[in-house]
């Protein structure tokens, strides 16, 4: 019997592997940002690409994210597909008006006459004691502002399709990926960051939430690291007699609200769980959602786990007790499903 | 060097033209707003800030371009849409709110956009500059030898933007041209209070070698053409980016319907003497045996042109609600 090849890859890994083959087929797709080159990426999402495209398609910049990120909307503009990379998305504060105030509002401000096909690949979240100014994911505060898809993948496999499909989409698309999800070495090397990916070119829509295990007693919901907790705690909720569904989000932008609803018409309860400030974010915008068009299906209030309005404090135990994880899921979705 | 009679009839007719439709501008965005100026109401609404008096910078320049060079501009564009060939009754048209616009109504005076002519704006002081820098990478990347213009205030020269912009652009090594028009003020505040260097084109200097500088004294249509016409060959060939100032002059506020209690009692007045236009007109017929009939001709021609503009404007109609709703995703 032939057993049909199944091949691992880290999410860092897949992240590349889908840039490389954009590259390829492609010519007009180029990734410009700081120690993309040799270096690979501070978190590996431009691995080994130099070698092969060299430093005219593989541009390291300067520490000059206003300067790259607006030549990338520039290039755009001019029909290139550029894909810049933010190191980590807490150094916005420089370059946001590149990023928001161009390139969300430019193809909206000319009318539609002006398309700016870029991605802007950034590395998000904590849980590593890197502290307040290098562990946000700031999903929430890229969503609120319209004009920019915004994307952070779980799966080494959605990392590599979802980053095909960026590349491909005729809009600016905020690619969030998890630092603690990219695999490397010198990280906490967890499950979820390793997994099949396929070696041929494929797309995985963005926009689609995935519904990771389906169950019938409580809507868990997550993204990145809290789908990777939700997913230990879906086996421990199991455990104890407590049949949860769990949903990946995926994308934040467009947001697949149909998922969600769908799931809480037939459970009935809903934990949201999102490594972001709680205030004004995610969570409260699926709750707020879930109000608007599915309260008469639930049958107890929605839960949210998120961060307490705090910055990311440095201290491990600190940072251990505002994060969300599956222990804390466990629990909220125990008192869920017994209301 | 010598500039040919076609070159010096368009610096005049596209001069004059800029000129006309700024002072139509202003008083159309009066209608509406007297006895009492509100900024939001009347024909034209919003902020609007006019470019008379500084038509050289934008022709001085232009006449080099070909449409495919690229252009981005800032909050005072006018001149050099104009000068770019972006289409003047779309131009207009958008600048009323009307659907027939460039952006169907959704950009307004500072957000022009006419991929055609690759122009583009910005209202944020010094935003403009990495673009056009990316919009020369771009074209580098595609092996053309089209080039790119910023034009920014003196204000924008003192942003962050600005050296990230030109150490990139010299790093590598784009077809990138910034035009600095230095017309005194940052709204309010005088360029003496506001820059440490006595004109801009000295920064290039910190750019590196391939990096050139030129300065435009006067306000003269003439210098700042020959300037401008080594800087764009430069970039064509490839020998890298330049800085150009220009020494202008803004006869109007900031914006309209600025008090101007900064400025010295008299300075726009002394300024008007020296209005660019009708010297450059007297040049012509000095220097360059320019008659009467052609130059009117050429005064009426520009006239007409923005008449129509204006009048295809109004006509138009503002757009339908639920476009509000349109283009936020291609």
């Amino acid at each position: 019997m032939e057993t049909e090849k199944k091949r691992s890859l880290t999410g860092n890994k897949a992240m590349s592997e889908a840039i490389r083959s954009e590259m390829e087929r492609d010519e007009n797709v180029f990734v410009l940002g700081e120690d993309i080159g040799e270096y690979g990426g501070i978190f590996g999402s431009t691995e080994g690409l130099i070698k092969q495209f060299g430093p005219e398609r593989i541009m390291d910049t300067p520490i000059s994210e206003t300067g790259f990120i607006g030549a990338a909307i520039g290039a755009a503009s001019e029909g290139m597909r550029p894909i810049a990379e933010l190191m980590f998305v807490d150094f916005f504060g420089v370059t946001m008006d590149q990023i928001y105030n161009h390139m969300a509002k430019i193809p909206y401000m000319s009318g539609g006459n002006v398309k700016l096909p870029m991605v802007l690949m950034t590395a998000v979240g904590g849980g590593y004691n890197d502290a307040a100014q290098h562990s946000q994911t700031l999903y929430a505060t890229f969503a609120h502002l319209p004009g920019m898809k915004v994307v952070a993948p779980t799966t080494p496999y959605d990392l590599k399709g979802m980053m095909i499909s960026a590349i491909r989409d005729d809009n600016p698309v905020v690619f969030m990926f998890h630092k603690t999800l990219q695999g490397l070495g010198w990280m906490d090397q967890l499950d979820t960051s390793i997994g099949q990916v396929p070696e041929e070119t494929y797309s995985v829509p963005l926009g689609k939430a995935k519904v990771i295990k389906e169950g019938t007693d409580v809507t868990i919901v997550g993204l990145q690291m809290t789908t990777h907790f939700g997913m230990h705690a879906v086996k421990e909720l199991e455990e104890n007699g407590i049949n949860a569904e769990l949903i990946d989000l995926r994308s934040i932008v467009p947001l697949d609200k149909e998922t969600i609803l769908r799931s809480v018409k037939k459970t009935g309860r809903l934990l949201i769980v999102d490594e972001d400030y709680k205030s004004f974010g995610i969570s409260a915008e699926i709750a707020a959602i879930v109000a608007e068009e599915g309260l008469y299906d639930l049958e107890a209030p929605i839960k949210r786990l998120a961060i307490p309005d705090v910055p990311i404090p440095y201290s491990r135990p600190l940072e251990q007790y505002i994060l969300p994880n599956a222990e804390k899921i466990v629990q909220a979705a125990t008192e869920l499903a017994n209301e | 060097m010598t500039i040919s009679r076609k070159e010096l009839s368009w610096m005049y007719e596209t001069m004059y033209k800029s000129r006309y439709y700024e002072d139509e501008m202003e008083k159309t965005y009066t209608e509406g707003k007297t006895p009492v100026f509100n900024i939001g109401s009347g024909t034209v609404p919003g902020e609007m800030h006019l470019s008379t008096g500084q038509e050289p910078a934008a022709i001085g320049i232009s006449v080099h371009l070909r449409k495919d060079d690229i252009v981005a501009s800032p909050h005072r564009p006018h001149h050099h849409a104009i000068a770019k060939g972006v289409d003047l009754k779309r131009m207009t048209a958008e600048i009323f709110g009307k659907k027939t616009g460039l952006s169907k109504g959704k950009g307004g005076h500072m957000h022009l956009f006419d991929p055609a002519v690759h122009f583009s704006c910005s209202g944020i002081v010094g935003a403009g500059l990495p673009q056009a820098a990316g919009a020369a990478l771009a074209a580098k990347k595609k092996n053309k030898d089209s080039v790119a213009v910023a034009y920014i205030g003196e204000g924008a020269a003192n942003t962050g933007s600005f050296h990230e912009s030109l150490n990139l652009a010299s790093l590598w090594n784009l077809p990138y041209i910034v035009v600095v028009e230095n017309n005194s003020y940052g709204i309010s505040v005088p360029k003496s209070a506001s820059t440490s260097v006595a004109s801009n084109d000295l920064r290039a200097s910190a750019y590196g070698d391939n990096v050139k500088g030129y300065y435009v004294k006067d306000n003269d249509p003439i210098a700042m053409y020959h300037a401008s016409k080594e800087a764009v060959e430069r970039a064509r060939k490839g020998e890298g980016p330049s800085i150009i100032e220009i020494e202008t002059y803004r006869f109007l506020g900031h914006f309209q319907g600025d008090a101007e209690g900064y400025r010295p009692e008299g300075e726009v007045e002394e300024l008007r003497e020296k209005d660019p236009i009708p010297l450059f007109r007297d040049l012509l017929m000095k220097d360059h045996s320019f008659k009467e009939d052609e130059l009117v001709s050429l005064e009426e021609k520009a006239k007409g042109e923005v008449d129509e503009a204006y009048a295809f404007a109004r006509e138009s109609d503002y757009p339908d609600l639920e476009e509000a709703l349109d283009n936020v995703f291609i």
